[in-house]
């Protein structure tokens, strides 16, 4: 049966990444390339790389790293940050990318969703979600980095998506992004018992026990984190071998 | 030189950097004479399957395809695994190469996601060579929504999703599909190209 993946994501500016990461054996902590073979190594399922470069030259540097991890590191590379029209999502998928992740984009023009599954699959449609609770069991959408209420039902905005034709939801978790409490249980078995796409849980992960609840109570398939793993609090090798002892399948 | 054969589909770009990787010598090409001259094929594909068959129709690769694979070693990937059977269900039915005997028709798993995304455990049936140094509890990369039916002779290894999914199927000679994606599938994926590899002659 399908293993459930552990993928640990990368923030890159500027051709660096922008948290400080210390890997041992790792000559460059700041070199995304090196960061991601490091990750492969450890037994990452995926690897995501997200673009937080503002300007038009740091694009062009931005894709030049995908393109040299593409050459070292053979598991699906998925990549978000700045994808706005269909010529980027075929500029990043040349560049080597599997999968392309959307988001505040997604929600200002949906139709973006529908013309890159048509146009490239759906499998390589991925769209990301950061949402924040309002009442109980009700939470709304926003973009720009979590900045910006949409005022968008987030349960009608996942039914939409798979509408839509999107292969995949990477649901990340405002209220609990940088808590280190858990991952959004509630919030992701609302969005998994809603939509029969993959949902990749995201935000909260603080320690090892995380990720076999989440996999545990929710529909979940895959778990991300970013911090967790640059700062070596957890390998990505220590978190699947916990998982694995509580009988969850994995890689 | 392996000919990687590119019919306009599919990132095909992947499976030329896990050979480089590999350091096997490998070319993208259409033509016709590189595809007679190389030691061996692969045969690439994302997609569906009746456009993907059309392309290499147009082309003029199918007759060459067809022959060339009665001499040297040809290894289909994902859709090209599935264009190695008879014919195909997938929207309408569609001719395929005919290389190896069955169908490909749509994963038959009720209350399961669809397409079938992500690792699962290679099991493994019959002797093959580009099984060689490959565990028994080892994870291949999946997409896909169809799959190929097919007589267990010709299945060296399968997945369960929740039925057998025929994962790496041969024609017994130098016919070879994989329906995961080995050039995404870490350390086992490269194993079994670096073996595909070792076919040649």
């Amino acid at each position: 049966m399908l293993a459930k993946r552990i993928i640990p994501c990368l923030d890159v500016r500027n051709g660096k990444v922008v948290k400080g990461v210390n890997f041992e054996g790792v000559k460059d902590v700041g070199d995304p390339v090196e960061c991601a073979e490091e990750y492969n190594r450890q037994g990452a399922d995926e690897i995501v790389f997200y673009d937080i470069t503002a300007s038009f030259e740091g694009r062009g540097v931005f894709l030049d790293v995908v393109r040299d991890t593409a050459k070292k590191v053979f598991v699906p590379l998925t990549v978000g940050g700045g994808i706005k029209t269909v010529d980027d999502i075929r500029e990043t998928l040349r560049a080597g990318a599997d999968k392309v992740s959307v988001n505040s984009q997604a929600v200002k023009n949906p139709q973006l969703i529908r013309d890159g599954a048509d146009i490239f699959g759906s499998q390589c449609i991925c769209v990301g979600i950061d949402a924040k609770k309002i009442a109980d069991e009700k939470w709304t959408v926003y973009i720009n980095g979590g900045r910006v209420d949409m005022n968008l039902d987030l349960i009608d905005w996942v039914k939409q998506i798979e509408q839509l034709g999107a292969g995949e939801i990477c649901l990340n978790s405002i209220d609990a992004d940088g808590t280190k409490e858990g991952f959004d249980i509630k919030m992701l078995k609302a969005v998994c018992d809603s939509v029969s796409i993959p949902v990749i849980a995201s935000g909260g992960a603080g320690k090892i026990d995380d990720f076999s609840e989440v996999f545990e109570k929710t529909g979940a398939t895959a778990a991300l984190a970013a911090s967790l793993f640059h700062f070596k609090e957890l390998t990505v090798g220590d978190v699947k071998k916990h998982c694995r002892e509580k009988g969850i399948i994995m890689r | 030189m392996i000919s990687i054969i590119d019919y306009g589909a599919g990132n095909i770009f992947s499976v030329k950097n896990a050979l480089d990787y590999l350091g096997l010598d490998s070319i993208l090409t259409s033509d016709i004479n590189q595809i007679k001259e190389a030691d061996a094929l692969i045969l690439p594909g994302v997609g569906a399957f009746p456009g993907a068959m059309k392309m290499l129709d147009d082309s003029g690769m199918t007759d060459v395809i067809k022959e060339e694979a009665s001499k040297k070693p040809l290894l289909g990937i994902c859709l090209g695994m599935q264009m190695l059977f008879d014919k195909s269900y997938e929207f309408e039915k569609t001719e395929g190469l005919g290389l190896i005997s069955g169908k490909v028709d749509r994963i038959e798993a009720p209350g399961y996601i669809i397409p079938h995304m992500g690792w699962n455990k290679l099991e493994k049936l019959n002797d093959c060579p580009l099984l060689q140094g490959i565990g028994d509890d080892e994870y291949v990369y999946f997409v896909h929504s169809y799959q190929a039916y097919c007589d267990d002779s010709n299945i060296a290894a399968y997945s369960e999703y929740p039925d057998k999914v025929p994962a790496l199927v041969t024609d017994g000679s130098f016919v070879y599909g994989a329906q995961f994606h080995p050039e995404k599938s870490g350390k086992t994926g490269l194993q079994i190209l670096k073996n595909f590899g070792g076919l040649i002659k």
